[in-house]
C-alpha cells in the first residue's frame, strides 16, 4: 500500500465548504432563541457614573438587561492572562481585573458595559441605543512609547507597567561590546495588526434546565481551553455541566484562541433566563474587541567584528498589551519573542528586555507567529542594515553566522535539533536567481524605478511545550495534546483530536496520518475535533502545534492500537506476540502465510467470542473493544526554519512599491500534505507581507480605533501579490517519531523583514516604518534625490 | 412588511419580510440559506456573492424588495444532480480554499467572471477578485483554480 504521509491528497473538508454546507457558529439557530446587543463604551477610559437601563428595558421584545453588576453579584469571574511572568528584580507580572461586564471603569473603546436580550435582533438593538451610560470621560493612554508616562489605567499599576522581564545576561553582553569594531544599532517600530479572521467571532449559548448543562456554541480555536478557563476562573459553571462546541470556524490566526467576554456573558444568561442566546459579531465590534497583535517599540544593537562576526547582542523592547492582559498577551512578548530574538546566529552574548505596558487600546495577543515576527524583524533588519554598514554582501554575512553544527544550542534558551541554514540560504538564492539581481536593478533604473532585494533567514520555535518546561515559566496549563482511536467493530476508525482545524486541514492531513500508521483507506477515516463533549480533553490549535504535537499522540494512539493488535493476532492465530508483525493493515506472523487484516481484528475484539466453543480471542489482561488513548508531551520545541527573498520595484514619483518577486525555501521537517503546506506558506506569506506594505491598525490621542472597518484597514487583496515562488529544504525534527516541524506561521514571521529589507535596499538605506505606504516611501525617494543631488 | 416573490435556485420562493430586509438576511434568516456569509458590514469582503439575473452582486448590498420577482443563484444551486460545477471541482484540486468562510462569495464572483471573460489572464483574475477577501490562501491557489476552471467551463 503506497504512503499517503507525503501525498498530495484533495481534503476531505472541501465538499461542505464548497457547496454551502459549512456549519459555522452563526449559522446555527435553536428553538426559542434569543438574540444579544453589547452595549459598548464609546471611550477609551472613563470612568462609569450612572447606568440606567428602565428605558430600555420598556423597548419591544426586551427579555432581559444584565450589566457589570449582576455579574459581580453572580461572582461570575473575569478574563485571565494565561501566563505567569516575573520581572527582572523578582517581582510577580501586575495584571488588572478584567470582568466580562465592566462595572465601575472602561478602557478601551468597546470594552461592555451591558447585554441587551431580546425576541429579535432588530429588537436588540433598538433597546441598546436606549441603554443610557454617564460617563466620566478620562485621559486615555495609547502610546506604546509613552504609556510608562501616562496617567495610571488600573489602579496599583505604576508606570502601566505589567512587567519589565529580562532573558539573557547584560554583564557578558557589555563585555562582548566593549570587544566590538563597530557597534549596529536599530529602532524598529512593529506595527499594531488586526488579524481579521474572515468569520466573524460568534457565539450561541443554550441551557438545558433537566440536565443543568450550558452548551456554548463559540468560534474557538481551543474548546476544551476555553471550558477550563469559563470553568476554573469565569465560575459560569462546572466542567462537566459545561458543553463548548467550536464548529466550523472561519479562520482564527490567535484571534480565536481567548475565552471573550461574549462567551462568559451569554452562557451566564442563558442559564438565567433559561433560554438559548445568539450573538453575532458586526465587523466593526471584531475590529474594536478581537485582539490585535505586534505593537512593539524596539531599540536594538548588535555588535560586529570589522570582518562581519557577530560578537553581541542587546534588544530593549516595550511591549503593548492593550487594556487587560489576556490569554497569551503576556507570554508572546517574552518566552515566545526573547528566546528567537538572536535568530538563526551563534551570537555568544545576548540578552533580551521587554517592559510589557498597558494602554487603553485593545488587549494585545498572540496573531500568527506570536512574538517570533517581532523577533525575527528586528534581527534580521539588524543584519541588514550591518551587511550595509561593513559592505559585506547579505547573503555572505548570513552564513557566516549560522550555526555550523547541529544541535545548535543557542545563546538565550534553544537548542535547535536539526537544520541545515547553508543549503536553506543557497537554494533560496538560486531560486530567487540571486546573482542576477543587480542586472534587473539595473533594468529597473533604465526605467526610472527603485529596485531592491531583501533577504531573511529565520527560524522559529513551534509545536510549544513540553508541558514541565513551559509550566516552570509561568504557563498556567500544560501543552501536551490528545488522541483518542476508536476503532469501530466494522472496520471504520474514529480519531478524535485535541487539536482544532479552523483552515488547517486535518481532517484531511491526520487522516493521511491515521490511514499510514492502521493500514485503513483515507475514506474509512473521520477526524473528529471541536466538541468537549466528544474528546477527552486538548489543548486546541496555535504556535503550529497541531501536527507537532497534536500528531505525534494520533501516531502514538495508533501505535497502541497495532501492539493490541499484534497480541489478539497472536492469541487468535495461536503464535507468539513478538513473532507478529503489522504491515499495510495486516497481522503476519512471521516464517507463516498466517494472517489476519486489522479490520478482522477490530471485529473479534469487540465480538470476543465463537459459537459452540468457550474461546475468546482476548489475551489475558486484554479488554475487549478496541480503542486507545495518547497524551502526547513532546520533548522539545520544534524548529522550522528557512531563507526567504524578496525584490520590489518603486516608482519614486509615486512611492508605489510593488512586489515584483518573492521567493520562500522552507525547512519544516518531514511533510504530510505538500499541497497543504504550500497553502499555508501562501497564506503566512500574505499576512506577513500585508504587515510590512499594507496593514495598520491605530488609534488616535483619545483612543478611537481611526482604522475600524474594511474602508480603512488595507486588508491585502488578490491584485497585491505576485506569483510566490515556494521550495523546501528538509531535514527531519529528531525529537518527534514523524520528524515535522510545523508550517503554519513561517510566512507571517519571514515575510516583513525580508520585503522590507527589499524596500529598504531600493531606497539607499532609509529607514522607512512598516507599512511602507506610498506616502512614507514617497518621502523616502524625496530624501534620496536630495541627498544623490548633493553627493553630485 | 412586503411580500418577497424570488426564483431561488430554481424554487419559486414566496416569504413575508420586512421591507428593511437584506438579500443577504433574507437568505440566510428567511430560506436559511446559510452559505452565503457575512464577512463585514461595508460591503467590502464579497463573502455574501450570489448571482441576481446572472450577474454577480454582493448580496449585503441590495434588499431582498428591490429585487423582487428576479432569479437568485446561491453558492447551495450551483451543483446539478449532485455534481460539483468546475469552478467548485478546481477550487477543491487545487487548495483554493483553507477555513471555507469566504469561499461560496469567492466561488460565485469568479464563476461571474468566466461568464464574462472566457480566457481571463492572472492579472484579469486577480482584478476581478479585488472586492472578495480571503484571509487563509494569499490568493495564488484560488488564482490557479480559477484558470483550472476555465479550460472545463
Amino acid at each position: 500500500m503506497a504512503s499517503l504521509v507525503g501525498s498530495r491528497v484533495e481534503r476531505k473538508e472541501d465538499k461542505r465548504f464548497l457547496t454551502g454546507k459549512g456549519r459555522y457558529t452563526a449559522d446555527i439557530n435553536l428553538a426559542n432563541q434569543t438574540y444579544a446587543i453589547f452595549v459598548r463604551s464609546p471611550h477609551a477610559r472613563a470612568s462609569i457614573k450612572k447606568l440606567n437601563i428602565d428605558k430600555a428595558l420598556k423597548s419591544s421584545g426586551v427579555v432581559s438587561i444584565l450589566t457589570g453588576k449582576e455579574i459581580a453579584d453572580d461572582k461570575i469571574g473575569g478574563l485571565i492572562a494565561g501566563w505567569a511572568i516575573r520581572s527582572e528584580d523578582g517581582t510577580e507580572m501586575k495584571c488588572p481585573g478584567n470582568p466580562p461586564l465592566a462595572k465601575d471603569n472602561v478602557n478601551f473603546v468597546g470594552d461592555p458595559v451591558a447585554v441587551v436580550i431580546a425576541e429579535s435582533l432588530a429588537e436588540a438593538k433598538e433597546a441598546a441605543e436606549k441603554v443610557e451610560v454617564d460617563y466620566k470621560v478620562l485621559k486615555a493612554v495609547t502610546s506604546t512609547a509613552d504609556a510608562m508616562n501616562g496617567d495610571t489605567i488600573h489602579e496599583g499599576i505604576d508606570k502601566n507597567l505589567c512587567f519589565d522581564w529580562l532573558l539573557g545576561d547584560r554583564q557578558k553582553v557589555k563585555e562582548a561590546f566593549d570587544k566590538a569594531d563597530k557597534v549596529i544599532s536599530i529602532d524598529i517600530i512593529n506595527n499594531r495588526l488586526i488579524p481579521n479572521a474572515m468569520e466573524p467571532r460568534a457565539c450561541v449559548a443554550d441551557y438545558n434546565a433537566a440536565s443543568e448543562e450550558i452548551t456554548l456554541y463559540t468560534t474557538s480555536q481551543n474548546p476544551h481551553l476555553s471550558r477550563l478557563i469559563m470553568s476554573a476562573f469565569g465560575n459560569v459553571a462546572p466542567e462537566h455541566k459545561l458543553r463548548v462546541v467550536a464548529p466550523d470556524v472561519g479562520g482564527g490566526f490567535g484571534s480565536k484562541i481567548n475565552v471573550y467576554n461574549e462567551d462568559i456573558v451569554c452562557s451566564w444568561a442563558a442559564k438565567k433566563i433559561n433560554r438559548a442566546i445568539k450573538w453575532v459579531a458586526e465587523r466593526s465590534e471584531s475590529f474594536l474587541t478581537d485582539i490585535h497583535g505586534r505593537d512593539h517599540v524596539t531599540h536594538a544593537e548588535l555588535a560586529v567584528t570589522k570582518d562581519g562576526k557577530f560578537l553581541g547582542f542587546k534588544n530593549e523592547t516595550i511591549a503593548n498589551l492593550g487594556a487587560y492582559a489576556r490569554v497569551f498577551g503576556t507570554v508572546t512578548p517574552t518566552y515566545l519573542f526573547g528566546p528567537c530574538a538572536t535568530g538563526v546566529y551563534e551570537i555568544p552574548a545576548a540578552y533580551t528586555n521587554v517592559k510589557a505596558v498597558y494602554t487603553n487600546t485593545a488587549p494585545v495577543d498572540a496573531y500568527r507567529g506570536a512574538g517570533r515576527p517581532e523577533a525575527t524583524y528586528t534581527i534580521e533588519r539588524l543584519v541588514e542594515k550591518a551587511s550595509m554598514e561593513l559592505g559585506i554582501d547579505k547573503t555572505e554575512l548570513r552564513i557566516k553566522n549560522f550555526p555550523t553544527a547541529f544541535p545548535f544550542k543557542q545563546t538565550l534558551v534553544h537548542t535547535v535539533d536539526s537544520g541545515d541554514y547553508v543549503a536553506g540560504m543557497e537554494k533560496a538564492k538560486q531560486m530567487a536567481d540571486y546573482k542576477g539581481f543587480e542586472a534587473r536593478r539595473k533594468e529597473s533604473e533604465a526605467k526610472g524605478k527603485l529596485r531592491g532585494i531583501g533577504v531573511t533567514s529565520y527560524f522559529e520555535a513551534c509545536g510549544i511545550a513540553p508541558s514541565a518546561a513551559v509550566m516552570s515559566l509561568g504557563c498556567g496549563v500544560g501543552l501536551w495534546e490528545s488522541a483518542e482511536v476508536r476503532f469501530n467493530p466494522t472496520g471504520q476508525v474514529t480519531v478524535y483530536t485535541g487539536s482544532h482545524s479552523h483552515g488547517q486541514s486535518h481532517q484531511t492531513t491526520f487522516a493521511q496520518i491515521a490511514a499510514d500508521e492502521l493500514g485503513v483507506p483515507i475514506e474509512n477515516i473521520d477526524i473528529v475535533h471541536g466538541d468537549t463533549d466528544k474528546g477527552t480533553f486538548g489543548m486546541g490549535t496555535y504556535g503550529s502545534r497541531s501536527l507537532a504535537v497534536g500528531g505525534i499522540a494520533i501516531v502514538n494512539a495508533c501505535k497502541k492500537i497495532v501492539e493490541k493488535g499484534k497480541r489478539v493476532t497472536a492469541k487468535m492465530l495461536e503464535a507468539n506476540p513478538e513473532d507478529v508483525e503489522f504491515k499495510d493493515g495486516e497481522f503476519i506472523v512471521s516464517k507463516s502465510n498466517k494472517k489476519k487484516t486489522i479490520g478482522e481484528v477490530a471485529f473479534a475484539c469487540y465480538l470476543p467470542g465463537v459459537r459452540d466453543e468457550m474461546k475468546s480471542p482476548l489475551p489475558e489482561g486484554d479488554e475487549p473493544g478496541l480503542k486507545e488513548t495518547s497524551f502526547y508531551d513532546p520533548s522539545n520545541f520544534s524548529f522550522p526554519a528557512g531563507t526567504h527573498i524578496a525584490e520590489v520595484e518603486i516608482d519614486p514619483e509615486t512611492g508605489h512599491v510593488k512586489l515584483e518577486k518573492y521567493t520562500a525555501c522552507d525547512d519544516f521537517g518531514r511533510i504530510i500534505n505538500p499541497m497543504v503546506v504550500e497553502g499555508q506558506v501562501h497564506g503566512g506569506l500574505a499576512q506577513g507581507i500585508g504587515q510590512a506594505l499594507y496593514e495598520n491598525a491605530e488609534y488616535d490621542e483619545t483612543g478611537q480605533l481611526m482604522t475600524g472597518s474594511y474602508m480603512d484597514y488595507t486588508m491585502p487583496r488578490a491584485d497585491n501579490f505576485p506569483e510566490f515562488n515556494i521550495g523546501y529544504t528538509c531535514t527531519h525534527a529528531t525529537t518527534n517519531p514523524l520528524g515535522v516541524k510545523g508550517c503554519g506561521e513561517a510566512g507571517a514571521i519571514a515575510a516583513p523583514p525580508t520585503v522590507m529589507n527589499a524596500v529598504i535596499d531600493a531606497l539607499g538605506g532609509q529607514e522607512v516604518t512598516m507599512p511602507a505606504t506610498a506616502e512614507k516611501v514617497w518621502k523616502a525617494c524625496k530624501n534620496l534625490k536630495k541627498s544623490n543631488a548633493k553627493a553630485a | 412588511m412586503g411580500k418577497i416573490s424570488l426564483e431561488v435556485n430554481g424554487r419559486k420562493v414566496e416569504k413575508e419580510a420586512p421591507d428593511n430586509t437584506l438579500l443577504s438576511t433574507f437568505l440566510r434568516e428567511h430560506l436559511q440559506l446559510t452559505g452565503t456569509h457575512i464577512g463585514c458590514d461595508t460591503s467590502q469582503c464579497g463573502a455574501c456573492v450570489v448571482h441576481v439575473d446572472g450577474n454577480s452582486l454582493k448580496s449585503c448590498t441590495a434588499l431582498a424588495a428591490d429585487i423582487n420577482g428576479s432569479k437568485v443563484t446561491t453558492i447551495e444551486g450551483l451543483e446539478t444532480n449532485g455534481k460539483m460545477h468546475p469552478m467548485q471541482e478546481a477550487f477543491k484540486k487545487l487548495h483554493g480554499l483553507q477555513c471555507g468562510f469566504c469561499t461560496p462569495g469567492m466561488v460565485m464572483s469568479a464563476v461571474d467572471l468566466l461568464q464574462k471573460n472566457k480566457k481571463p489572464s492572472d492579472a484579469e483574475i486577480r482584478d476581478w477578485l479585488e472586492g472578495n477577501i480571503c484571509r487563509c490562501t494569499g490568493y495564488q491557489n484560488i488564482v490557479a483554480a480559477v484558470k483550472e476552471a476555465a479550460t472545463k467551463m
